[in-house]
């Protein structure tokens, strides 16, 4: 009864196929490296300056943030189109709090994040437990939420803000040693300054990545669960910790850790965490995967569909709150159409429009794809006319190339 | 006699299964041939390969079909030599209606234009040919199980069939539907068209096929002359050896009550005037394994939701006691505090989560169990989906593999390991043996067997009466929502139940 052929797939090696079961997760990497050298060489090689790597984490933060928001509610087979409003509305009641009524900075953003929390709530209220589908209520807050900023603003923009609610934005990390002792290290790389803490947790981070990848493996082995050929365990690993390198070396070369970047890289992991290692985050997959069965399986899928939205109204605000900072004033323009980007990141990042499927790490890396497509093009001086057109184009190929896989395998 | 159709040396691979090895099929014109097989022996995958489903070139081997060698790309060229395949699971579309269904893809049109005259004067045809008499514009969610496996075969008799397959077409179907269907394969033979079957029903088998071919482990075991072959024979040839008894023996213990239902009422979700449980009591001491016999819509299966954190129905009323204290079961999560699991019987929509892995699917209703202060135990929770593959013997390379890819009786290994796992004090089984091979059902009856002897209830549903009769120790008749009769089951049979549903 308990015999198993197992077999090599034919003539194939195992290491083809092997990748060709697991091209989605390559092709993603693939795809990031191959973009960023594509514009690092078409710049002529602006893309890859420190000042422009920080930027880069500046600008794309508040999407990255809210696609974790949004990665969760599309696994949980739903989608939030009002993000890019509610981000816009909650900058805007920041900055009418803080500038117009001269509310201290750290209870007008507890204010900020509890009013984002409160309006995923409300939406989240009538999808979970009356049913309603997301697409539509959540389109009816698009409005709703672009004309209460609109009317908040009386079509102004209120600015600027107080220096310290711009440091939540603009603000770095200072660095753990005097600059008097890293001039020697500065001079070393031939750059101004460098910065100690920015480079170390790089370093310490790669480790970390290698540690547990490691760790996974072994359990992995234990269970005799098929591994990832160890070359390309190196291999993937050495990428992404070659990057993950060079970009914090440019970074301590600059100005060092925005905070944006601290922020950002305690939420990825924080998510990353929930949704692969905790009940909840499996519950969430059940409930996209099959909701009735879910059900049956004792889940509470109504709250957690709610909760969903609860927490992607929450990040929403933060993104708003960052997004009001950089700007240093807060537009009636805010946000607008930016939950298209945060979708089509979450989508290139491999989720799936039924829900049930998707990945943290996914989601971040699509947005960055995004968000280096943005800010090449921007460079390169292409207008915002040819820049939606190719990325529309960028995320029907991703979705095509994720279908196209899926059939393949049968 | 001419050969229709000859499969040979078909080798068929996924990653890291061999689901085909060799296989040789050789099927007479006009004769109904029968594949046996184990779960995951390959039966599905072997008329999948034959049907185009797996084009030409992802698999090894050649097929010669009608005095050629056939290289089928999709499931149209299958079709348009006249092979028509009904699946395993039925692919009706349940909004539309029967006529739709049957033209579905094959519309009768004129540019463009629907034809719905002759399509329905047609469907009506089709349908006398298949012994139903509903109207044509009937929704197809509005018939039972059995007729919409009729509208399926009307569907391929409109495609002028030469060979029909059926895959495991009765597993869903009361007897007397079975039985309907068979007999319409025997007319349609008597017409001329070929038929393979599927089934894990050997009684079916010997009833109407002449030939049978039985597949183990991805290859062909034996072919046999259907004429004079007993039930016996071919069990040893799917299994590979001699099985003397098809229940396992279970010493007759009646310890203390476990459940107890009392007064228990429920009515349609939709039609609130409709009441489906009416009044309904009943109890399971430790120990015992308790039968509930009926026929198809009579209330079983609504009971076991409704009782199941009230999963089905509105209005509810009654109590249910657990080891004599009334516990609340009003909502799923609850009921299974409470002690309660439900096996369901529709294992691809209600019981699974086809695209996650076995592991994901075996822990999901006890997560507490590898889990601590919320976050999972990623060792242990595979440890635990390890022990019950082991126990359950589930044929699958690793836990890992995606419950989707799995045949349908491994599937309902998963659905089975995943409500033991939450160590229920009563198990409700709904169907716990469609569509699963001899062996695999004595080993799930084994299991049942082993949690009556530590002292757990067990509730069990089920269309096969054998079954029924072989594995309980006291059986409730049920009829329209109610309960008419419970016997013990040393003193019941087939005819006093069926007395019983009838009288009433
Ligand atoms: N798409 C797939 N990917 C991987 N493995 C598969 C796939 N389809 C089938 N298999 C495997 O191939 C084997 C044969 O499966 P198949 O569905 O043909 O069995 P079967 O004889 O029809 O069983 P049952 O009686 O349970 O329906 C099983 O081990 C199954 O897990
Ligand atoms: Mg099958």
């Amino acid at each position: 009864m308990s015999s198993q052929s197992t077999t090599e797939q034919g003539a194939q090696s195992p290491l083809m196929a092997y990748l060709k079961a697991h091209m989605r997760e390559y092709g993603l990497l693939f795809a990031l490296i191959a973009i960023m050298v594509f514009f690092q060489i078409v710049t002529g090689g602006t893309l890859m300056r420190p000042v422009n790597i920080t930027n880069l984490f500046l600008q794309n933060s508040y999407i990255i943030i809210m696609a974790l928001g949004m990665l969760i509610v599309i696994v949980a087979g739903h989608i939030d189109l009002s993000v890019g409003s509610v981000m816009g509305f909650v900058g805007a009641f920041a900055a009418v709090m803080i500038v117009d009524w001269g509310l201290p900075v750290p209870l007008a953003v507890v204010i900020s994040l509890l009013l984002g929390t409160v309006v995923g709530a409300a939406q989240g209220y009538w999808v979970a437990y009356w049913k309603i589908p997301s697409f539509i209520v959540t389109l009816a807050g698009m409005l709703v939420f672009r004309g209460l900023s609109l009317w908040l603003l009386q079509g102004q923009s209120i600015g600027p803000f107080p220096p310290t609610f711009q440091l939540l934005s603009t603000g770095f990390v200072p660095d753990i040693l005097p600059r008097s002792a890293t001039e020697g290290l500065a001079a070393l790389f031939g750059a101004r300054n460098f910065n100690v803490l920015a480079m170390g947790v790089g370093i310490v981070a790669s480790a970390a990545i290698v540690w547990m990848g490691l760790r996974a493996r072994a359990r992995n082995a234990a269970y005799g669960i098929e591994l990832e050929p160890s070359n390309f365990f190196w291999a993937r690993n050495a990428i992404v910790i070659g990057g993950l390198l060079f970009l914090t070396f440019k970074l301590s070369t600059f100005r060092g850790l925005p905070n944006v970047a601290v922020t950002m890289g305690v939420l990825i992991i924080i998510y990353s965490f929930l949704t692969q290692n905790t009940v909840i985050g499996r519950r969430i997959y059940a409930l996209g995967g099959n909701e009735k069965a879910a059900k049956l399986s004792g889940i509470k899928t109504e709250r957690l569909t709610f909760l969903a939205f609860v927490n992607m109204g929450f990040l929403a605000a933060l993104a708003g709150l960052i997004f009001a900072a950089r700007l240093n004033t807060a537009t009636p323009k805010a946000g607008f159409s930016l939950e298209l980007d945060v979708i089509a990141a979450v989508f290139i990042g491999g989720a799936s429009m039924s829900g049930g499927s998707g990945k943290i790490v996914g989601a971040v890396v699509g947005a960055f794809i995004m968000g280096v497509m943005n800010n090449g093009m921007s460079i390169m001086g292409i207008g915002i006319d040819y820049q939606q057109v190719i990325k529309g184009l960028v995320l029907l190929a991703a979705v095509i190339f994720d279908v196209y896989n899926k059939q393949k395998q049968g | 006699m001419t050969v229709l159709l000859e499969m040979r040396d078909i080798t068929k691979e996924f990653p890291g299964v061999k689901a085909l090895d060799r296989v040789n099929l050789s099927v007479a014109q006009g004769e109904i041939h029968a594949i046996c097989g184990e779960n995951g022996a390959g039966k599905s995958t072997l008329m999948k390969v034959l049907s185009g489903v797996y084009p030409v070139g992802s698999y090894d081997g050649e097929i010669h079909y009608d005095g050629a060698l056939a290289e089928f790309k999709t499931l149209s060229d299958s079709e348009s030599r006249g092979i028509v395949i009904i699946h395993q699971e039925l692919a009706l579309v349940p909004q539309l209606s029967i006529a739709e269904n049957i033209f579905l893809g094959n519309e009768r049109a004129k540019s463009g234009v629907m034809q719905w005259q002759e399509t329905f004067s047609r469907t009506v045809d089709l349908l006398a040919k298949v012994g139903l008499r509903d109207a044509p514009g009937t929704l197809v969610d509005k018939i039972g199980v059995g007729k919409q496996q009729l509208v399926e075969i009307a569907k391929a008799l409109s495609k002028h069939v030469k060979l029909l397959i059926l895959d495991e077409p009765t597993a869903a179907l009361q007897e007397n539907d079975s039985r309907k269907l068979l007999d319409l394969m025997l007319e349609l033979k008597a017409q001329g068209v070929t038929c393979i079957i599927i089934s894990h029903k050997l009684g079916e088998v010997r009833y109407v096929a002449d030939t049978v071919t039985v597949i183990r482990d991805g290859m062909t075991v034996s072919r046999l002359d259907a004429k004079g072959l007993s039930e016996d024979a071919i069990v040893r040839d799917m299994v590979g050896r001699d099985m003397s008894a098809r229940y396992p023996e279970r010493p007759r213990v009646a310890g203390e009550m476990v459940m107890e239902v009392e007064g228990w009422n429920v009515w349609h979700p939709d039609h609130a005037e409709r009441q489906v449980i009416k009044n309904i009591s009943m109890n399971v001491r430790a120990g015992e394994v308790v039968g509930i016999a009926g026929v198809m819509g009579s209330g079983r299966t609504e009971l076991a939701m409704s009782v199941f954190g009230k999963s089905w129905g509105r209005n509810i009323s009654g109590t249910l006691k657990v080891h004599g204290t009334p516990v609340d079961v009003s909502k799923v999560d609850r009921a299974i505090d409470a002690g309660l699991a439900y096996v369901t019987e529709d294992r691809k929509s209600l019981g699974l989560i086809l695209d996650e892995t076995i592991r994901f699917n075996t822990t999901l209703a006890h997560l507490e169990g590898v889990s601590s202060k919320g976050v999972l135990r990623e060792a242990e929770e595979t440890e635990v989906a390890e022990r019950y593959r082991t126990a359950l013997a589930t044929r699958t390379p690793s836990v890992m593999q995606k419950v989707g890819n799995l045949s349908g009786g491994n599937q309902q290994k998963v659905v089975l390991a995943k409500w033991l796992f939450t160590e229920p004090e009563v198990l409700i089984l709904d169907e716990p043996t469609r569509g699963i091979d001899v062996g695999a059902k004595y080993e799930i009856y084994s299991i049942i067997n082993d949690l009556s002897a530590q002292g757990k209830a067990v509730v069990m549903i089920s269309s096969e009466m054998p079954e029924l009769l072989g594995m309980c120790d006291r059986i409730y008749v049920m009829n329209e929502g109610a309960f008419v009769g419970e016997l013990d089951a040393r003193e019941a049979t087939q005819e006093r139940i069926m007395s019983l549903i009838v009288t009433e």
